[in-house]
């Protein structure tokens, strides 16, 4: 299947030059929460993929019935189902993965990411088109969640998906586990590496300086 | 057909309201049975942790029923109320919550291990942002303490979230609820410094008053047993 250029640009925009975390600076806040283990940050990312793709889908499908005056009620209702759904199913097939991320799988509704893409695309575009961009949204959040997940778990616990990967001789030699990389401060600081490592290879990021 | 009619608006909106409604109800529906499993395996392998025994998901059954006896509630002088026996999630000692108002009695779980009766109480108390819980087992004297669990709601992680690592709660093996026929419970303090009298534990650093909150915790819903504990005491 061949994807037009415009699709593409849909899909592909929010994993590199339109991020939503790292360009757009949204969805902070989960972020910084949930990625001290690689586990929940990869759940949290497919949950967040799932919700943005559905919702913009639903909207999409209803975006010429639905009354202006209460679109964004409209909306919140739509996606407040959807994480529900989602919260409801990781409770019974992913208890353990659930109680880690606690909070943060209802708070998925106040993700800007997602009334951000309902509100500026699903509302002027069609369900395709959409659900490529919920995807492309959801993955450019994802991605950001997994590395910060990674490093923060393999720097923090010395372990990845709770497997243990630094080896025990190290710790005999004096190693330790960072137990900074566990708070969320450091997740803020790992972010603005990578905001920092992509802007410095996307020149036309970068504000002018005068 | 107007958008911006406000008859169409509400009508919009209820027929929303009520799909999303059936939706999440039939959802839920759908759901509920193995959710309700998760939550009491969930509860079984907190149980058996106290035991020190750790248990997969999938073992936890078979080990809890193994291991657990009996169970039942007490009454305030620390008697068995008859007709609550029963291990099983819908018997009377599983399913009563600790906290809520028409409980009818404190729940007590009964294990043999290795030949020898454990007493396992559940704990629940108040940590720094939220509630903290968990669970003691007690040896046959009523006094030496067996192991513990510790579980919590919402504690920051890396620091008051360190009481359920076992680095913590292996500290409690073997310390004495009594001393000289007295409820004392066990002390949790700053790591270095000690309690005079009591058995203790340290703290964690940096989670003060989760530590606190294990401390009294430990005095409270403990303390509640200690007719149940003397009376075991007595039968030795």
């Amino acid at each position: 299947m061949a994807l037009s250029s415009k699709t593409k640009a849909v899909l592909l925009g929010p994993l590199n030059k339109n991020n939503p975390i790292i360009v757009q600076v949204l969805g902070i806040c989960s972020a910084l929460a949930v990625t001290s283990k690689l586990e929940p940050s990869l759940v949290m990312a497919i949950s967040v993929t799932i919700v943005v793709a559905f919702a913009n889908v639903i909207i999409s499908l209803l975006r010429k019935t639905i009354p202006n005056r209460i679109r964004i009620i409209v909306q919140l209702v739509v996606a407040a189902a959807l994480v529900t759904i989602v919260s409801e199913v990781l409770k019974a097939f992913a208890y353990d993965v659930n109680k880690q991320l606690s909070v943060f799988v209802g708070l998925i509704v106040t993700n800007c990411i997602l009334m951000g893409r309902l509100e500026a695309f699903a509302l002027g575009n069609g369900p395709w088109p959409s659900f490529l961009d919920g995807i492309g949204n959801g993955l450019g959040y994802g991605w950001i969640l997994v590395v910060v997940g990674f490093f923060r778990e393999l720097l923090g616990s010395g372990t990845l998906m709770g497997y243990q990967v630094i080896p025990q001789s190290f710790y005999e030699a004096g190693y330790e586990n960072n137990g900074l990389m566990m708070l969320a401060p450091m997740a803020i600081l790992l972010v603005a590496v990578i905001i920092w490592v992509h802007r410095a290879n996307n020149k036309e990021l970068q504000e002018e300086t005068n | 057909m107007n958008r911006e009619n406000s008859g169409y608006t509400i009508i919009y909106a209820s027929v929303m309201v009520i799909i999303v409604a059936l939706g999440l109800a039939f959802t839920h529906q759908v759901l509920i049975e193995k959710q309700t499993a998760n939550v009491n395996i969930d509860k079984m392998q907190q149980i058996l942790r106290s035991l020190n025994i750790d248990a997969s998901a999938d073992e936890a059954r078979s080990q809890y029923d193994a291991l657990v006896k009996n169970a039942y509630l007490i009454n305030s002088d620390g008697t068995k109320i008859e007709g609550t026996e029963g291990t099983t999630p819908n018997d009377p000692a599983f399913s009563t919550e600790l906290g809520s108002d028409d409980t009818a009695g404190l729940p007590v779980y009964e294990a043999e291990v290795e030949g020898t009766a454990i007493y396992i109480l559940p704990m629940r108390g108040a940590g720094l942002w939220g509630p903290i819980w968990g669970y003691l087992a007690v040896e046959g004297d009523g006094s030496t303490v067996y192991g513990s669990e510790f579980g919590h709601a919402s504690e920051t992680p890396g620091l008051g979230a360190e009481i359920v690592t076992p680095t913590f709660r292996k500290q409690f093996i073997g310390k004495e609820l009594f001393k000289e026929g007295n409820f004392v419970s066990v002390a949790v303090v700053k790591p270095g410094r000690s309690a005079a009298n009591r058995d203790y534990v340290d703290g964690i650093s940096g989670g003060t008053i989760t530590s606190q909150g294990v401390d009294k915790m430990l005095l409270n819903s403990v303390g509640e047993y200690k007719s149940f504990l003397m009376n075991l005491q007595a039968a030795q």
